[in-house]
């Protein structure tokens, strides 16, 4: 075990030293970090509660009392901009952890089965997620999650909805890595020593996999985090929590865009712009750093 | 050109499977809502009497086994039977055709302008790698791909809805102008459909842009390109004749794919501009609780989307000269 360990530091250490020359990379690391500790101190620094209702102050533009203005009730958008932080990234990051774990079980499955009937069919389930447009599938997972009779809450099944639906296209990548890492020697050793199916899907091939499943993480939360928004404007959100979501649904609902109200909807939307932008830069350079195909292009 | 036929026959079947799968998940789903699916055929606000809802029962055919409804339910799709929509008091069927063509034309013009931009400026930056054009177009396109598209609708109903005043920002005609021919009335819905389709082709610029230009910058490094120049061939004779032809393949597979995300972005952006199109169905549909509806959207925009597929398909094979020999 010391020893393994001692391997992953290694190898993190070099992998890091190659990163840190990538420069977009980076931006997109920093971007993604200042993001983080927002999303943790955010909710303690915030000037006012951004649930308070204040109708002495609706519709206010920014001033020095409210450094981005109030929304229809009042209520400080600052706060539920910071507050939203911390929301908007849980919701991506649990959506995305249930992705990746349907994305590379699914993947790692179809590819080690390939010949079989049961690879053919899941390759066939990964088309169909593929083909279906998402937005409309995830709308009918979260109406069909919120009547059934065991009542979830809200804030999960937007997580939910969203997880089961963005999986397909990381088990096509495991997929297809997988048919090329069964072929390889050790595979074929661990084999003849006696390894069952069982131990070499999960103690061979899937730690040789896991690096690019790491890469496709770091997309998929910033692609879970536009799906949230979505879902949230169209009204499947959960009103409890503040997210850029929500924010940007109450800003529409309420007309800010033909009201001039612009501070009620620019935050919101640029928080998510920026926040995606930051973290495809750090997905792609780890895609380059960790595929070592890519790198040399 | 046999093996043409077979290639195109295989795809148009795997289309047709897909197409029943959709079917079947569509039944399963909805069938896994509330424990009687005749309280989801009603209205939420109606407190349904047990008479009434027997009733239902009994005409949806709820009452028989779950695998005699799925033929039922099969049977009933291929006949256009897509239920009743209790918001709009019509069968779905009627519903949805009055709406359905409003999005093809948005998603139409949406994605030709994306298709063709993302074509031009992807060939031209590749040519420039590395240069100014290449470096900002490149960063462009990353911050529309990045934006949710219905946010950037609002962003745009700010600037020319309440500030300059200029453009139409919501439906598909003005609602208050006569028409006293065709020629305005074309004209009116074009100006509706500038800021729609503009939106939507922004977003989905980035995925046509960079596949053109990342295929382009593998081609221009093959043998025959080189041959190309040593020939003499002017730079934009290579760029334009040898280079980009090579290069559209797999930009067309690439609007294959991408089909499922327009449809995705056209559905936000309908709700924003209230474009009477499926997406805004779609809103509707959610708002007013009206499942039969939604279940028939989800069922025609997924099978749209899959025909079209095919129809992808079966152009690439035409271009790619492989397939043919």
């Amino acid at each position: 075990m010391g020893m393994r360990w001692h391997l992953y530091k290694k190898r993190l250490k070099s992998t890091w030293n190659v990163y840190k020359r990538n420069k977009k990379g980076m931006v997109g690391l920093t971007i993604t970090l200042i993001f983080i500790f927002i999303a943790i101190f955010g909710p303690y620094i915030t000037p006012y509660d951004p649930k308070k209702i204040d109708k002495t102050a609706m519709w206010e533009p920014p001033s020095f009392k409210h450094w981005l203005g109030t929304d229809n009730l009042g209520r400080d958008i600052l706060s539920q901009l910071l507050y939203g932080t911390r929301i908007s990234l849980l919701v991506g990051l649990f959506a995305t952890l249930i992705s990746m774990a349907l994305g590379t079980l699914i993947g790692l499955l179809a590819g080690y089965y390939a010949e079989s009937l049961l690879g053919e069919l899941l390759e066939r389930v990964i088309d169909f997620f593929l083909v279906i447009p998402y937005l409309p599938l995830m709308i009918v997972f979260a109406t069909v999650m919120r009547e059934m009779e065991i009542k979830l809450p809200l804030f999960w099944i937007v997580i939910i909805a969203i997880g089961i639906t963005g999986w397909s296209g990381t088990a096509r990548v495991v997929r297809s890595q997988t048919l090329s890492v069964k072929e390889r020697q050790f595979i074929e050793r661990a084999r003849s020593i006696g390894a069952g199916d069982f131990d070499i899907v999960f103690r061979h091939i899937l730690p040789n996999i896991l690096p690019l499943v790491f890469a496709e993480a770091v997309l998929t939360i910033g692609g879970s985090i536009i799906a949230e928004a979505a879902l949230s404007f169209i009204g499947l959100g959960d009103p409890t929590h503040i997210s850029w979501g929500m924010m940007l649904n109450y800003a529409f609902t309420y007309a800010a865009p033909l009201r001039g109200a612009y501070w009620f909807f620019i935050p919101p939307g640029l928080a998510i712009l920026i926040l995606v932008l930051g973290m495809t830069l750090t997905g792609y350079a780890l895609d380059e750093v960790l595929n070592p195909r890519l790198r040399e292009r | 050109m046999r093996r043409m036929g077979k290639a195109i026959l295989m795809k148009t079947v795997n289309a047709i499977i897909t197409i029943f799968a959709v079917i079947t998940f569509n039944f399963f789903l909805f069938r896994v809502m509330p424990g009687d699916p005749a309280r989801v055929l009603l209205p939420k606000q109606v407190r349904a009497s047990p008479e009434l809802i027997e009733k239902l029962r009994r005409f949806y055919g709820l009452d028989k086994p779950l695998h005699v409804q799925f033929m039922n339910y099969v049977v009933q799709v291929f006949q256009g039977k897509l239920g009743y929509s209790f918001a709009y008091h019509e069968p779905v069927a009627r519903v949805i055709m009055d709406y359905i063509w409003n999005t093809i034309l948005l998603v139409g013009v949406g994605e030709g302008i994306a298709i063709i931009l993302g074509i031009i400026l992807g060939a031209v930056a590749a040519w420039r790698r590395g240069e100014p054009f290449d470096l900002t177009v490149t960063a462009l396109n990353l911050i529309f791909w990045s934006m949710p598209e219905f946010w950037l609708g609002m962003v745009f109903i700010l600037v020319f809805g309440r500030y300059l005043k200029i453009l139409p920002i919501s439906g598909i005609v003005d609602p208050w102008l006569f028409h006293e021919n065709v020629f305005s009335y074309v004209a009116d819905v074009l100006r509706h459909l500038i800021l729609p389709s503009t939106t939507l082709a922004l977003i989905m610029l980035a995925s046509y842009y960079m596949i053109m230009r990342n295929t382009l910058i593998d081609v221009t490094t093959e043998d025959y390109i080189r041959t190309a120049k040593a020939k003499g061939f002017s730079e934009k004779e290579i760029l334009w004749k040898h280079a980009v032809p090579n290069a559209l393949l797999p930009t067309v597979t690439t609007v294959a794919i991408g089909l499922a995300s327009v449809i995705s972005g056209a559905l936000t952006i309908e709700i924003v501009f209230s474009w009477p199109g499926m997406g805004w169905l779609t809103y509707q549909a959610i708002v007013r609780r009206d499942y039969p509806l939604l279940q028939a959207i989800f069922l025609i925009t997924s099978a749209l989307v899959i025909i079209a597929n095919l129809f992808a398909d079966i152009i690439y094979t035409y271009l790619d000269p492989r397939v043919k020999i």
